[in-house]
């Protein structure tokens, strides 16, 4: 993987800024995606995402922080240093801080407890963007990669995983601000599109499943890895919503809510998105 | 919630049997009460967007919140009556705008976004849900095609009427309908719903060319 890795990267970059003129300019759907699937030909099936990975898999066993100490004994809910398929049993309740949470709070709590870092400190960058990288992207990046092949299963069944998955059903189905948009608004009926783009339905199994499964992306259109904490951050900008806390207990329950829905779902990410 | 939750009690002192039931309504709402209090904690105003503001619904955007889709028909038509009683007509009589303004507006898709600017001028994102032209193949399926609109309807005081009061306020002919309520919420002035009613009405308009 890693000498096809490096020969694409030369395209990678050409094509990372021709690409998204390229989408932005096709006039139907089909032409839009014809042109990423011609862009993940042109990479030869690599994805930019794997730049991410890399940069991640360093961050993991850098020391650093006021406690000088790596990632590396940061438990994901499998043990620590446990990160083979921990990513895809997320999110999941954590007996040591009494909570359920996603991935990017547990690296927070990794990145405080072990590293040292205070709350502020970890959280800074949650999003990068031309010239500020984000190490929270990168390390994202290289533990959804750690699950690539294994079967999705936050089974929500611990109770207070269960609380989650309802409050995040209720989140799901709050309609409210200027335009009345909740998230089932677009997303709880098939084959709907806002203008061009297909909209998917996450109350069906199998659209459910193709969507949760994929997410960290590599956004072709921002040149950037995007966590499930920027696809939900951005949803709701475009709802019209307030702006959601970066790794809040809200968006978790939201996670847990889609996370179950997309349970049994073999995890293909991250992947290379619109 | 509050009634719900007594009316259960009520009905739980007279038969055991029914208790089941009545605890998955109380759990519901504790779930729904746990949801915003969540939210109030974790959404912060930005831009444009006060968080407030969102996270207070009125009583039509409560109900049509529920995931279990409780709005009967019978509730569904109170609600209806009471959003129809929120629509401001033009005073002056003067439904139809400029039709090209109105084609602008309905192309537009900036506006109350917390990325958005504070008192910026809104769009309406008319295309971003509803087919209108035959020139704009750049549309969404989530409403009805708008095509031909005032060429298949002509333009009677009824049709124009209801018009006005499906832009001003959608959920007072369907409560819990996905079209934004432009006129009540203050998404659209007066003067660009006047516009848009042009370019769904005025025959020379690329919608019923």
């Amino acid at each position: 993987m890693h000498h096809r890795f490096i020969t694409g990267i030369a395209a990678a970059i050409l094509a990372v800024a021709i690409a998204p003129i390229a989408a932005a300019q096709s006039p139907t759907r089909s032409s839009t995606a014809d042109e990423i699937a011609r862009y993940r030909q042109m990479l030869a099936d690599d994805n930019p995402a794997e730049l991410w990975e890399a940069r991640g898999a360093e961050l993991w066993k850098k020391k650093a922080g006021p406690k000088n100490a790596s990632l590396e004994l940061c438990d994901l809910g499998k043990g620590p240093g446990m990160v083979r398929g921990a990513y895809a049993e997320l999110p999941r309740y954590f007996s040591d801080t009494d909570r359920v949470m996603d991935l990017e709070q547990r690296l927070v709590t990794c990145r405080t407890t072990l590293q040292g870092l205070s709350p502020a400190e970890a959280v800074k960058t949650p999003f990068g963007s031309p010239g500020n990288p984000s190490a929270i992207e990168a390390l994202v990046a290289y533990l959804a990669g750690q699950s690539r092949g294994m079967k999705m299963a936050a089974t929500a069944s611990h109770p207070a995983e269960k609380r989650a998955y309802e409050i995040g059903r209720q989140m799901f189905y709050f309609r409210g601000g200027s335009h009345g948009f909740a998230c089932a608004t677009c997303h709880s009926a098939s084959a709907q599109r806002i203008r061009l783009q297909q909209l998917p339905n996450l109350l069906e199994k199998k659209d459910a499943q193709l969507t949760y499964a994929t997410w960290p992306a590599y956004r072709v259109s921002q040149g950037e890895v995007r966590s499930m904490q920027h696809r939900l951050y951005d949803c709701y900008r475009q709802q019209r919503f307030p702006e959601p806390g970066y790794a809040s207990d809200s968006l978790t329950a939201l996670t847990m809510y889609l996370a179950k829905n997309a349970e049994g779902a073999v995890y293909d990410g991250p992947a290379m998105k619109r | 919630m509050t009634r719900n939750t007594s009316s259960c009690i009520a009905i739980g002192l007279a038969g055991s049997l029914l208790l089941a039931g009545c605890a998955t309504v109380a759990v519901d709402a504790d779930y729904r009460q746990a949801a915003l209090s969540m939210m109030k904690n974790d959404f912060k105003s930005k831009g444009p967007v006060r968080a407030e503001r969102v996270l207070q619904q009125d009583e039509v955007d409560r109900l049509c919140s529920d995931p279990d889709h409780a709005v009967t028909p019978d509730i569904a038509a109170r609600l209806e009556a009471a959003q129809l009683a929120t629509v401001v007509y033009p005073a002056d009589g003067q439904y139809l705008g400029n039709w090209k303004a109105g084609e602008a507006i309905a192309q537009e898709g900036r506006g109350l976004q917390s990325s958005d600017a504070v008192g910026a001028v809104n769009g309406a994102n008319c295309y971003a849900c509803h087919q209108l032209t035959k020139e704009e193949i750049s549309f969404g399926n989530l409403g009805p095609s708008l095509y031909h609109y005032g060429k298949l309807r002509g333009q009677s005081e009824a049709i124009v009427k209801y018009t006005w009061g499906k832009l001003y306020n959608a959920q007072a002919y369907h409560a819990c309908t996905s079209m934004p309520r432009f006129g009540h919420n203050a998404i659209l002035t007066l003067a660009q719903i006047r516009d848009v009613m042009a370019l769904l009405f005025d025959p020379a308009s690329s919608v019923n060319r």
